[in-house]
């Protein structure tokens, strides 16, 4: 394969990532529902065993998404991290609190107590998600920073990568597009956490409160949704030329993705009807099936806002404070070698995937309820 | 080449070093215990007896405690190569992030996918599945430690690569000569076993307390036979890939060699240092002794090095001031080259002239060995911390040896049926449990503070690898990490203290 097809390939392998943390953060909107889903000690034992089950998947594959990242697009690694400092450190600490609580929570002299360990679950729930949104809001927004080599040949300031504003990440929560994109997948994972415990928990009140509390959730993440997608189809956005490689401002740019990649536009389309169609199959029709019609539909809609970022001779981690230092997928990626090295890697993810696939069928034979958790001496 | 923000740099690598090991403290128990839990499964799973479930689910517990723990730690560090480290990943990360992408495709699902089939699998999954899920826990937790550390010994030993200056970093060029760089397996192989001892004095120790006070004595002696097989066998090996760590330190990275045994002055046949204190205030520039007391195993040391007792090996002043007879050149002229170096690096991308840009490439390909010593202020600044080194290595070799005799012991005892009465013996394994974690960080203190100023040996030292941040700002995530891991691992100590006491359940004995 040539350099750019290796850098097409690996933009996809990252695009798919994402999209699956997203549908994966099921588990942090899990999170948030529980306190208002659960009155009694037992229902929250029962809504928490349900995604908690699950919560070590969507960190590993958060875990994966960085590294996939920092191998196929270390510049982006170098630049992102480096500089939203605090945007990813919130995000970090938002998991590392997550990770512990599960295992927590309920044992005997837990030092912090069972109502901390919740909080920690409902804040990663809250924090992981819109700034994730956030931080994907910028590669359609752009971020400040500078991209300068020979910083390295330099007396004292060696440093290649720079942010050049204060806040070093916090800043783009002030932007409206981010934000929007933010709140839709906050209130989109409200909804796939909804749908899942719909699908996943053995217990007929429960299930109704879910379903009747996903249809606030869904107003929300439509109104957040359409006004992200609305913002980002009337922008100008980041334009490379794809002979001198120069980054310009090209009006429309996004809207003239979909047009011109219309293999893109009809995935975002299918992502959205599936995820409409999930919403109310779990709303009315109270049905399990609901979490896999949102979920593929979550995975296609997240896929195509990658590509609509990254594809057609776009800049998908742009710089506002100096154009040319945008990165795009070919000045941001691995070399050529280290990109077919890790493209035989890639051929193991479908048998990952299958091993994943049977074990949770394998341990969700059954649906999870009240007497199952009780007798569980390993249960959460 | 001055004025570097050496506060930032610092409080960076404190904060590196805070983390990592943090997460290093629950680690090697995770790669030892996985092994242990998976042997006990499948005693139960050939004999079906319940005594064999009952010791499985104890460990698992407070495997899962541990787990817990180990990935809220983990998680950050590899991250923080990409907040604290942006130049770091920038000049490297073409080939420093595919071992990072490996370990998450490879091992983490593995590990992931199948602790939750271990610990929900009991009436859930067949017998043989849920068992088989306990070894791939082992091998997925053991594969994801052969990743990170093939991308540790390759900042110690940077193989396989080429610095491209068009993009103004490092491209692999042979991911094989990564993969299998000697320094690569010793450390793997080295740091997995030091999991497996430090795994089996975790059980040996707790089962030493249950026989202490008098309870579950078959569930302890059970689970100390099986402890000190595999720490005996463990602690062997931890000796002899300690061994020929060693002796690849010291053809890669010689600076570190003569840290790690605070030898300045160079010489043939030198002695193996086994009981020594350093002079406090000794430096290279003046004519202090090197030691106040040193108990030497003789020529010992130049055997190690070379696997030659007469063999020359160079002490720190050798390798400073340079040394003609050994072929090694000053740091001063180290350091001239590296400038030459980056000179030529920014000419070559300065000029449109092709024969300037031609010339500039040659002397820059020529030089390249030295890049990292052209930032280097002064020639001390290519000594590591000499005391650290010296006590960190000395202290965990004898832990090592120690804990040899002590599984010797106990498995002397577990096949004469005498262990009850050793009281003795007992409290020292309760007491060895620290000590097997003690060993195991000051492990990871000779391998990086003996190995500084680098990030990458001799190409990238560790003051041109940080992100551009202000101090405050690192300061403050130093601190927020203090508070927050100090926090959680009072709460994995107070929870596994409370499920060691509660014991395994349904015991008759």
């Amino acid at each position: 394969m040539s350099h750019l097809a290796l850098q097409q390939y690996w933009w996809i392998i990252i695009s798919l990532l994402g999209s699956l943390l997203v549908f994966l953060m099921f588990v942090q909107g899990g999170q948030t529902l529980v306190s208002q889903l659960a009155k009694t000690s037992i229902e929250r034992k029962i809504l928490f065993n349900s995604v908690g089950r699950r919560w070590d998947i969507t960190f590993t594959t958060l875990v994966t998404f960085g590294g996939a990242f920092f191998a196929s697009f270390p510049l982006f690694y170098s630049t992102s991290f480096g500089g939203a400092y605090w945007v990813w450190m919130l995000i970090l600490f938002s998991f590392i609190i997550q990770a512990v609580s599960y295992e927590y929570r309920t044992k005997p002299e837990n030092f912090l107590g069972e109502k901390t360990y919740n909080t920690f679950l409902f804040i990663n729930g809250l924090v992981a998600t819109i700034l994730i949104g956030i931080v994907v809001g910028t590669f359609f927004t752009g971020s400040d920073f500078s991209i300068d080599k020979l910083r390295l040949t330099e007396s004292g300031n060696n440093i290649i990568s720079q942010w050049e504003g204060p806040a070093h990440g916090l800043e783009a929560a002030l932007n409206l597009t981010n934000l929007s994109l933010g709140l839709a997948i906050f209130t989109l994972s409200r909804i796939l956490g909804a749908l899942y415990f719909i699908n996943n928990v053995d217990n007929k009140v429960l299930v109704h409160r879910a379903s009747h509390l996903m249809k606030f959730c869904s107003i929300a993440f439509l109104v957040f949704f359409l006004l992200f997608t609305g913002l980002i189809l009337t922008r100008e956005g980041f334009a490379v030329n794809p002979e001198t490689q120069e980054v310009y401002m090209e009006k429309y740019k996004y809207l003239h993705n979909f047009i011109q990649m219309p293999v893109v536009l009809v995935i975002f389309l299918l992502g959205v009807v599936g995820v409409l169609a999930g919403i109310y199959i779990g709303a009315f029709k109270k049905s399990g099936k609901g979490i896999w019609f949102a979920g593929a539909g979550t995975i296609l809609t997240v896929l195509s806002i990658f590509l609509l970022a990254g594809f057609n001779n776009t800049a998908f981690y742009p710089s506002t404070y100096d154009l040319q230092s945008s990165l795009t997928i070919q000045n941001a990626s691995s070399s050529k070698y280290t990109l077919t090295v890790m493209s035989y890697v890639s051929l193991l993810v479908p048998f990952v995937i299958a091993y994943i696939w049977y074990s949770w069928k394998s341990l969700s034979k059954k649906k999870i309820n009240e007497k199952d958790i009780i007798n569980d001496d390993m249960a959460y | 080449m001055e004025a570097f923000d050496m506060s930032l740099v610092n409080w960076s690598r404190a904060q590196f070093a805070l983390t990592a090991m943090y997460h290093w403290i629950f680690v090697p128990l995770t790669l030892g215990l996985s092994f242990i839990i998976a042997f006990m499964h499948t005693r139960y799973y050939k004999t079906g007896s319940e005594k064999w479930k009952n010791t499985t689910k104890f460990w698992m517990k407070l495997f899962g405690i541990n787990f817990a723990i180990g990935v809220a730690t983990g998680i950050i560090l590899e991250f923080e190569f990409g907040t604290n480290w942006s130049n770091y990943s920038w000049f490297v990360g073409d080939i420093f992030g595919a071992p990072l992408a490996i370990e998450g495709i490879m091992a983490f699902f593995l590990e992931s996918t199948f602790i939750a089939v271990m610990f929900f699998g009991w009436n859930r999954v067949s017998k043989k599945f849920h068992m088989l899920s306990s070894w791939f826990v082992a091998f997925g937790s053991n594969l994801s430690a052969l990743w990170i550390l093939v991308a540790n010994a390759w900042m110690q030993n940077p193989v396989g690569m080429k610095f491209n200056p068009d993009s103004a970093r490092n491209e692999m060029e042979n991911f094989a000569e990564v993969l299998f760089s000697p320094t690569a397996i010793n450390k793997f192989l080295h740091t997995i076993s030091n999991g497996y001892v430090v795994a089996s004095l975790f059980v040996i120790g707790i089962s030493a307390w249950f026989i202490l006070k008098g309870k579950h004595l078959e569930f302890a002696k059970r689970s100390i036979l099986v402890a000190s097989v595999f720490g005996l066998l463990s602690s062997i090996f931890v000796v002899i890939t300690g061994d020929s760590s060693a002796h690849n330190v010291a053809q890669i990275q010689p600076m570190k060699f003569a840290a790690m045994e605070g030898i300045y002055e160079g010489g043939e046949g030198v002695g193996l240092t086994t009981i020594g204190m350093v002079t406090p205030g000794k430096r290279y520039d003046n004519n202090k002794n090197d030691f106040v007391f040193a108990l030497k195993a003789p020529k010992m040391l130049s055997y190690l090095a070379n696997r030659n007792s007469n063999s020359f090996v160079p002490g720190i002043n050798d390798l400073i001031d340079g040394n003609k007879d050994h072929n090694i050149i000053p740091i001063s002229e180290r350091m001239e080259f590296g400038k030459l170096a980056i000179n030529a690096f920014k000419e070559y991308n300065n000029s449109e002239d092709a024969e300037i840009k031609e010339s500039a490439l040659k002397t820059l390909e020529e030089n390249y060995q030295h890049f990292g010593y052209g930032y280097l202020p002064d020639k001390k600044s290519a000594i590591p911390n000499v005391p650290l080194t010296f006590y960190s290595f000395h202290i965990m070799v004898s832990l090592g040896f120690f804990f040899i005799v002590l599984f010797g012991a106990f498995l002397f005892f577990s096949v004469k049926q005498k262990i009850e009465s050793k009281k003795k013996w007992l409290k020292l394994a309760v007491w060895s449990i620290p000590l097997g974690f003690l060993a195991s960080e000051l492990g990871w203190v000779v391998a990086e503070v003996g190995r500084q100023p680098w990030t990458i040996q001799d190409i990238l030292p560790t003051m041109v690898s940080t992100s551009h941040l202000s101090t405050s700002s690192v300061q403050v995530t130093f601190w927020a990490f203090v508070a927050l891991f100090t926090v959680l691992l009072i709460a994995e100590i107070k929870i596994m203290l409370h499920q060691i006491k509660s014991g395994p359940k349904n015991m008759e004995d």
